[in-house]
């Protein structure tokens, strides 16, 4: 038997191979580099890692090509995400490497296998043990999320899940305050995205056993020629969704996402939110718009009703939240709704306007967790929204950059998100998709509604006696709220370029 | 009509410098903060007038081309790209915005140099700059815009220039509340210039000057009707004109360099252009253009009666200032005729009505910021060179020739006149009646202020201001003794603007003689002057208000009613409104929601029971939900 190298073109692949690259170099940091001087290595080296990974994508932004044996292909779609994966995560990062914040530290726990309230515990705490592990592991989440939207056959899919998943389940437990929430929600993240990982593996079996192959083209001519039993491509299909729809909160398959994002150290809750919901929303329009795009008239009225309910079920949730991170966590949901209006819509404007949702969504959300974790008081961030009242009067600037993400997350004309609501819902209209837009809009004054009962709560009420303050925001917080409040209001006010790109851009390579 | 009006023929690329100079300013005095305290004054004064001299570069290079070709432009970006709905942004410099650049530039730098003086011990001065220097950008993207997208940013933009400033003050309330009133009434009028926009896009798909004019026509008259009504409306609005003119008096809350640049001089006159501006929709329709004339003919008959009654120098200064603008109205309101002279007077306007203003803001630092005129008196002797100019602008503003305001307002009543028919005597006599009221109230102001037995508060010691102060004064006292001399010369003013607002405009014959029309003016203004004489002068005044007056002084005085049929028109039924809104909202939204509320919080205990955080929980839903999308592909197969 002969044994042919696989032919990859290692230029493409290249921002991946760096991200992961330095993401080894970080785990050599850990290993060789003494505890005081890791901060001081780790966090250089991994934005300089996502820079240059950065610059390798403008680098190759005109690349259309399927490489690795056809595992990969670099596209317009699939380098748009990255750019804003490696982006965000920059923001992230400064978020993550933060530790001018929290007078015990940073974010993250002294060390993580101590029992909370144990006597291990203690004496992590008072050495003033930082880790600086978090770093790597973001990388390697980050690669996997690069992969994600990238990955051309089911295999590579599933790996690029796995590699993305297991480091958030791990940083969603690291937090430094309430460590059993935190804990508890990493555990719940872990068994229930092994649960849905199950069912995305058992449809990719079935849509093998459909097609005789796990990548995307063949299955794609295998829908087209017809060719095998198709209730092993519709079971296929739905199992497949399963997994997809997890990863990205899609009602029924939401639940987690409310005690994560609570749980989880807020930055690690930026990270994860802004950045996942980009790859799996890649991945998720890839293999719908490439693979099943032939099989489409069978998925499409599933997606609509899963669409919907998202929609309607997320804004109605987010409604009586008290606690912000568990609202934003609900206001997830319901933009998961809105961006698979624009998955549904199956054309192109479906398309670019989703890319252009997922990079608008992205920034007004890190933006937001960002000035989350601002708001502070003597046990930590004060997350429960009656802590907000008053924040106008006495952080008018804070409250004021809080509200431009909230007003773009409700899309209010002139902030990116309105434009990001109209493009999905104008591309949901043309297909013909007339009810998907009708409650995609009912929702959105839904939505509104508590977005912007925070503001008012913040503009109009005095604030509580001894209320949390907030503390003042350190360089690195400052660089991420700014980077995101200066893309939310540039995109909302001159959208054109970024539309532009994205409409030149939205073609995928099969 | 023609159908084409070129409005620009070349391009400058120095036009955006015009705004980009005092918008850096704002911006760099806001950001900097306290730390620019020290500085902040003489760099927003420098910026505005480096604006100013790049205004004089564009007035010398348009000299240098001939009439047809006067007209730049400059484009900045695509600004709304969306399918059929394309906003270019735009600038466009052509006969009739140089006029305005210049006064605005002009005019705002002497008084920016005059408020280094008046506000020296304010400790928020830099602030106040950083607000002068954000209306002087944003009057200039208002007379420079290309379309009317574009002067409605210029438009809101002055519009909270003037609420910052009004309320610049805002630690006293009623100053607060003044500002919030011209903010309320001035969003009426931008609704009127919003709706006249969507007419624009609507009819015609394009909301640029040149899209708009090229459609201009009679085909066009009901379209042009509705949109020069909303157009009106808008006027009415940042003009101070009937019935939208309550919240001017009020707007003297501000410190008074404010008043006399934003309102005397320079914003409330954006009514003014924007009506010639769109002269094209206007000349297409007569009835919008006679509701115009009505407008300014009530305003500026009603602005003079205010003024005959006030005792506050400023309110007495704003109630002429609307009945001017009237005039501006009216000869705007006459079409080609007018145009020209609705600009004259808005020019020898800005410099006489700035200068008294500003003479106002003297006699007040000199008198611990009294406003009241009967506790003023015999100040002639104690403030000479503010006597002196204040003095040259009254004489400007009741039309005593050669001051500047005898050309422009004698050249707007020949106007009326000659607008033909009954129509324009009535409207001729009126405009002479104002002429005749505008002489008493401002003989009135004089003789109260500067002449008369000394009725001094004890702890008043008046004394002439800062030659910082005094100076921009004569300056503008120059402009209000030449300027009108120097546009009606040869007509060259109306010949200057020709090309923009009357292109192919052949004067009729006159209805009267202009020889007549100025001795019936002058007639006019000497009974004004007379009468003032017989009641102020001949009759000492009372240092406080007499109270035993007749009906009409109390009604002149309480503002003709207005704020009385604000509040009883607007205000009251509005608050009935919030009122059953808020019955409503409490008792059917809130009742619905929470009902709704109700109805959910059932859901929500039974979709708690889902959300119990416990993981088995998590996953049966999870099973249920794949079970179901499996069933739902599978269910069209089986």
């Amino acid at each position: 038997m002969n044994f042919v190298a696989p032919v990859i073109n290692y230029s493409q692949v290249l921002p991946i191979l760096i991200v992961l690259g330095t993401a080894l170099l970080g785990v050599i940091v850990e290993a060789f580099v003494a505890r005081d001087r890791r901060y001081q290595i780790q966090v250089p080296l991994s934005i300089a890692g996502l820079v240059v990974a950065f610059v390798w994508i403008l680098k190759i932004h005109a690349t259309t090509a399927i490489t690795a044996e056809s595992a990969v292909a670099i596209d317009g779609p699939a380098l748009v995400l990255q750019g804003a994966i490696v982006i965000l995560g920059i923001a992230g990062l400064l978020l993550i490497a933060e530790r001018k914040l929290d007078s015990s530290g940073d974010a993250f726990v002294a060390q993580a296998a101590a029992i909370p309230g144990s006597e291990a515990e203690r004496t992590a705490t008072l050495a003033k043990l930082t880790q600086t592990e978090v770093f790597p592991l973001t990388l390697f989440a980050i690669a996997g999320m690069m992969l994600f939207p990238a990955a051309n056959d089911l295999v590579t899919m599933f790996v690029a899940l796995e590699v993305l998943s297991l480091p958030l389940y791990l940083m969603s437990g690291l937090a430094r305050r309430r460590r059993l929430l935190s804990q508890e929600a990493a555990l719940k993240y872990f068994l229930l995205g092994a649960f849905s990982s199950a069912f995305f593996l058992y449809g990719a079996a079935f849509l093998y056993g459909y097609s005789g192959s796990v990548g995307f083209r063949q299955i794609r001519e295998a829908i087209q020629t017809n060719a095998g039993n198709d209730v092993f491509l519709l079971t296929g299909i739905a199992l497949v969704s399963v997994g997809l729809l997890f990863k990205v909160s899609a009602v029924p398959f939401h639940s987690w996402t409310p005690d994560v994002y609570q749980g989880a150290p807020t930055p690690v809750t930026a990270f994860m939110a802004a950045c996942t919901k980009i790859a799996a929303f890649g991945a998720f329009a890839r293999l719908f718009y490439v693979g099943l795009s032939g099989a489409r008239w069978d998925w499409r009225p599933m997606l609509t009703v899963i669409a919907i309910a998202t929609m309607v079920l997320g804004a109605l949730w987010a409604l009586t939240q008290t606690d912000i991170k568990r609202m934003l966590a609900y206001s997830s949901v319901a933009h998961s709704g809105f961006i698979l209006t624009g998955i549904v819509a199956t054309n192109k404007a479906g398309l670019s306007g989703t890319l252009f949702y997922l990079v608008t969504y992205g920034f007004t959300t890190i933006g937001a967790f960002a000035i989350v974790t601002l708001v502070r008081n003597a046990s930590g961030e004060a997350t429960h929204i009656s802590g907000y009242a008053g924040l106008g009067k006495r952080s008018p600037w804070i409250a004021m950059l809080l509200s431009l993400f909230l007003l773009a997350l409700a899309g209010i004309p002139l902030t990116s998100g309105f434009v990001a609501k109209f493009a999905v819902f104008s591309a949901a209209y043309e297909s013909g998709s007339t009810v998907l837009v009708i409650f995609g809009v009912l929702t959105s004054a839904i939505a509104a509604f508590f977005y912007i009962r925070l503001i008012v709560l913040m503009f109009f009420q005095d604030p509580e006696e001894d209320g949390p303050t907030v503390a003042a925001a350190p360089l690195m917080t400052t660089a991420a709220i700014a980077l995101c409040a200066t893309v939310t209001l540039v995109l909302g006010i001159l959208p054109n370029s970024l539309v532009h790109v994205i409409d030149a851009a939205s073609r995928f390579v099969f | 009509m023609e159908a084409t009006h070129a409005l620009a023929s070349g391009t400058s690329s120095l036009l955006v410098w015009l705004i980009a100079l005092p918008a850096l300013g704002a911006t760099i005095l806001l950001l900097a903060g306290r730390r620019s305290d020290k500085w902040g004054h003489l760099l927003a004064t420098a910026l505005s007038g480096a604006s100013f001299v790049v205004g004089l570069v564009e007035l010398f290079k348009m000299l240098s081309r001939d009439g047809e070709t006067r007209g730049v432009s400059q484009h900045l970006f695509t600004w709304i790209n969306a399918g059929s709905f394309n906003v270019e942004a735009g600038l466009l410099l052509d006969q009739l915005s140089i006029c305005f650049v210049l006064l605005i530039t002009g005019v705002g730098t002497l008084i920016h140099v005059y408020s280094i003086a008046y506000m020296e011990h304010d400790h928020d001065r830099r602030r106040f700059f950083s607000y002068l220097n954000l209306f002087i950008a944003a009057m200039l993207l208002l007379v420079l815009g290309d379309s009317f997208l574009n002067l409605y940013v210029g438009w809101e933009g002055v519009g909270l220039a003037s609420y910052l400033l009004i309320g610049f003050w805002n630690q006293k309330p009623a100053y607060a509340t003044a500002a919030k009133k011209a903010f309320v009434v001035n969003r009426i009028g931008d609704m009127g210039l919003s709706f006249a926009i969507m007419i624009a896009f609507t009819a015609f798909g394009t909301v640029s000057f040149q899209g708009v004019a090229n459609h201009a026509g009679p085909e066009h008259k009901q379209i042009m009707t509705w949109m020069g009504l909303a157009l009106l409306l808008a006027a009415a609005g940042k003009s101070a004109q009937f019935p939208l003119q309550s919240w001017l008096g009020d707007a003297m809350a501000g410190p008074t360099p404010v008043s006399a640049l934003i309102h005397a001089a320079t914003m409330v006159t954006a009514g003014v252009y924007l009506i010639t501006r769109s002269n094209f929709v206007f000349d297409s329709a007569p009835t919008a253009q006679l509701m115009v004339v009505i407008v300014g003919v009530v305003t500026l008959l009603f602005g003079a009666l205010i003024g005959t009654a006030k005792d506050d120098i400023k309110k007495a200064l704003a109630a002429s200032t609307m009945s001017q603008i009237g005039y501006m109205v009216l000869a705007a309101g006459l079409g080609p005729a007018g145009y020209a002279f609705a600009i004259m007077h808005l020019l020898t306007h800005g410099f006489f009505k700035a200068s008294m203003f500003l003479g106002a803001g003297s006699v007040m630092h000199g008198m611990n910021d009294e406003v009241d005129m009967r506790k003023f008196g015999r100040l002639r002797l104690a403030m000479p060179i503010t006597y002196i100019t204040f003095g040259l602008g009254y004489l400007a503003i009741i039309g005593v020739p050669p001051f500047s305001g005898f050309f422009s307002k004698d050249k707007i009543i020949e106007a009326a006149f000659n607008a033909g028919g009954p129509r324009g005597w009535i409207i001729g006599f009126a405009a002479l009646l104002g002429a005749a009221i505008t002489a008493f109230y401002m003989t009135r102001v004089m003789v109260l202020t500067f002449f008369g037995q000394k009725r001094w508060a004890d702890e008043a010691h008046p004394h002439e201001s800062p030659k910082l102060m005094t100076a921009p004064i004569i300056i503008l006292s120059i402009g209000s003794i030449a300027a009108g001399a120097l546009f009606a010369f040869g007509s060259s003013l109306q010949h200057w603007l020709e090309p923009v607002v009357a292109r192919g405009f052949v004067e009729g014959e006159p209805a009267l003689q202009p020889i007549v029309v100025s001795i019936m003016a002058l007639v006019a203004v000497a009974l004004g002057v007379a009468l003032a004489y017989i009641k102020y002068v001949r009759v000492p005044v009372e240092a406080v208000a007499p109270t035993n007056v007749s009906i009409w002084t109390r009604f002149a005085r309480r503002d003709l009613l207005q704020d009385a049929f604000n509040e009883a028109v607007f205000m009251r039924p509005g608050q009935y409104l919030t009122r059953a809104l808020s019955f409503f909202d409490r008792k059917v939204v809130d009742g619905a929601v929470n009902g709704t509320g109700a109805l959910f919080g059932g859901l929500s205990v039974r979709v708690r029971r889902v959300q119990t955080g416990y993981v088995r929980t998590y996953a049966l839903l999870i099973l249920v939900g794949a079970a179901l999308i499996l069933a739902a592909m599978l269910a069209a197969r089986i």
